[in-house]
């Protein structure tokens, strides 16, 4: 297993009220797995991938990944596991603005303080994995909406991480392109071993898991 | 690329939103830079000027400020050119040498220059600094002079040089200072006309760095003239021994000088001190608003920064950025906007002073490199105040509620 929750309780206050967000979620993920998390709006998807690293603090539950805890430890060692194990992809890219394609791919490796010879040389290597190494040295908004999301793909594996978590990755796609990025998210998932975890809307999107999830206000239910 | 890099690169796209961030600490330690290059200067000058009077008791009409003596204004208030005369025959004891002197701005061409009339061998005499510039050597004994023994020896060894010294600031003949000189392209042997009145440059003093340089010297009876101030003069500079002045030769002096100033240099020094305090203390006002003020500015602009850049910080922490690696980010800014604002304000401030020194305080102001230094670590010291909680506020942010906004 590389990742397992259990128990996991995400309260939000609202309204002087609870809001159970994420309600006793267990679940586990084995090395390699494709998962794909599906639901309606609201019910908690987001919450549960951005909860799994730390970027949401949980009420309650416990986490381990790649055989240790990581819920109750410092943000300064989740940090670290985020920087050394995981990429992110969201919806909207998140690509740094003033940046170019390279050197938004560079980020993640300059954040390991790897040199700069050896991150040219990776991020290079990269963008032509994802066919964007005609495009090097444009800005973000000098890019199509598929170019963009295909940089933050090349910039979630540049430091090689062991899973990708993506909040559906497609919905700011069109059909076509979402396919070709899905293809893509897959031939990862194969090529190179890394275990995926995909909050999806769309029924096509979450045929592409190996495993599935789905979520209806906040509790799991098996499919 | 490393953190550096991306910060330099955000600073390089977004430079024009820096020169607002910079303006209150550039302008802040532009006037500081100003007001120190101005009074240290004008510092110098006093000390130098005093110490190369050659003299140690100023004779100055009762309404003439020691300024109105360097200034030299129009309607400078004199005194009898009597005086003189009455000191001289009176039984007062201990006074070496006497120098009359009267003083007035006029134009020359479109120029101003400081016209002085002097009786050339007093003087010469009273001059050290002229002695050691090779016009001529002091044949009087000069009370208290420290320099004085040095200058006597030169002299002395050339009786002759010295007699044609003094026999040269005759009638229609002027010596210039360096810096005047220098405006009006004046060299030995051309002529000047002041006044209306032809002078001959006997000769173009040596630089003393005083407002001697910028003076042209010539005879009293010429300059009293031509000002239609007849037996009228400016100050008496005099020379007096040093025991007689701790035995109350400026009482005596003033006994027999009425309506006149007699003050020694000491208590003009004094004065000067007073005058430096005061400007030290407005330093010290200024510095202190200038803190806040552009430590506030400068806070501002870079929490607007981090606002604006609210969702970057999330993705770079989403992406293992740590806390430490967002003050990085915003510290070196303010630190390079810190370096960047000490080296405008040094700049400005220094263009400032050597521009409107010479109008507004009358003295030639040159740069100061060592306020370089000073301007940027103060500027950084305040960037960097000034951007810490901000900065503190951008690392702490939640990095999940900054991801999602777009
Ligand atoms: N900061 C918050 N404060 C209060 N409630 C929140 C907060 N963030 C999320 N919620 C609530 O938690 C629940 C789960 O939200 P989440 O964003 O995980 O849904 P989702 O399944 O990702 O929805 P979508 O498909 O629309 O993205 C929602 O009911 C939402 O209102
Ligand atoms: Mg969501």
């Amino acid at each position: 297993m590389i990742l397992q929750g259990e128990n996991i309780l995400k309260q939000y206050h609202h309204n002087g009220g609870l809001i159970n967000a994420l309600d006793h979620v267990s679940f586990s993920v084995r090395k390699g797995d494709f998962v794909t998390v599906t639901g309606p709006s609201g019910s908690g998807k987001s919450t549960l991938l951005l909860s799994m690293f730390g970027l949401i603090r949980l009420s309650s539950g416990t986490i381990t990944f790649d055989g240790k805890r990581i819920d109750n430890i410092s943000d300064r060692h989740l940090t670290d596991v985020r920087k050394k194990s995981v990429g992110y992809i969201l919806q909207s890219f998140a690509l740094i603005p003033y940046l170019t394609t390279i050197q938004n791919v560079m980020i993640p490796l300059a954040l390991e303080k790897i040199s700069g010879k050896e991150q040219l040389k990776r991020a290079g290597e990269i963008l032509d994995y994802v066919g964007l190494s005609d495009r090097m040295e444009h800005l973000p908004r000098e890019l199509s909406a598929g170019q963009q999301q295909r940089v933050a793909i090349a910039r979630s594996i540049v430091h090689r991480p062991q899973i990708i978590m993506a909040d559906e990755p497609t919905g700011n796609l069109d059909p076509t392109l979402s396919l070709e990025i899905l293809d893509f998210l897959r031939k990862i998932n194969q090529e190179n071993k890394i275990t995926i975890m995909m909050v999806t809307h769309s029924p096509v999107a979450s045929e592409y898991g190996t495993m599935k999830l789905h979520l209806n206000e906040g509790k799991l239910i098996n499919s | 690329m490393t953190i550096s890099t991306l910060v330099l690169i955000e600073l390089w796209k977004r430079k024009s939103q820096l020169i607002t961030g910079l303006l209150a600490i550039t302008l802040g330690i532009a006037v500081i830079v100003a007001i120190q290059s101005v009074s240290i200067v004008s510092e110098q000058n006093v000390a130098r000027n005093l110490d190369n009077l050659g003299a140690n008791i100023l004779v100055l009409p009762q309404a003439a400020s020691i300024d109105d003596y360097y200034t030299s204004d129009i309607d400078a208030p004199t005194l009898p050119m009597d005086y003189v005369e009455r000191i001289l025959t009176s039984t007062i004891a201990g006074v070496d040498n006497m120098s009359p002197k009267l003083t007035r701005r006029v134009k020359v061409g479109n120029q101003s220059v400081v016209l002085t009339g002097i009786l050339p061998k007093s003087e010469i005499a009273s001059k050290p600094l002229w002695q050691s510039s090779g016009l001529l050597g002091a044949q009087l004994k000069t009370a208290c002079a420290p320099s004085s023994s040095a200058n006597e020896s030169h002299g002395l060894e050339d009786k002759k040089l010295q007699r044609k010294a003094i026999d040269t600031l005759f009638s229609e003949d002027c010596l210039a200072g360096s810096q005047v000189a220098q405006r009006l392209k004046l060299s030995a042997n051309s002529k000047v006309n002041i006044m209306g009145k032809e002078f001959n440059v006997v000769k173009i003093l040596s630089e003393t760095g005083t407002v001697d340089d910028d003076r042209i010297f010539a005879n009293l009876k010429d300059v009293q003239t031509l000002l239609k101030l007849e037996n009228q003069v400016s100050a008496i500079e005099i020379m007096g021994c040093c025991n007689a002045i701790s035995q109350g030769l400026l009482g005596q002096l003033r006994n027999i000088l009425p309506d006149t100033r007699v003050t020694t240099i000491g208590q003009i020094v004094s004065t000067q001190i007073e005058t430096n305090q005061l400007m030290k203390k407005i330093t010290l006002v200024m510095l202190i608003i200038i803190f806040f003020v552009g430590g506030i500015s400068i806070g501002n602009y870079i929490w607007a920064n981090v606002n604006e850049r609210k969702r970057e910080i999330g993705i770079l922490r989403m992406m293992g950025a740590e806390r430490s690696t967002i003050y990085k980010m915003f510290l070196l800014k303010a630190l390079i906007l810190g370096v960047a604002g000490g080296i405008l304000g040094f700049i400005l401030g220094t263009l400032a002073g050597v521009i409107l020194g010479p109008y507004l305080a009358g003295i030639i102001v040159k740069p100061v490199y060592m306020y370089l230094l000073w301007s940027i670590l103060l500027s950084v010291a305040i960037s960097l105040a000034g951007s810490l909680f901000p900065t503190y506020l951008a690392a702490k942010f939640d990095p999940h509620s900054n991801l999602q906004e777009d």
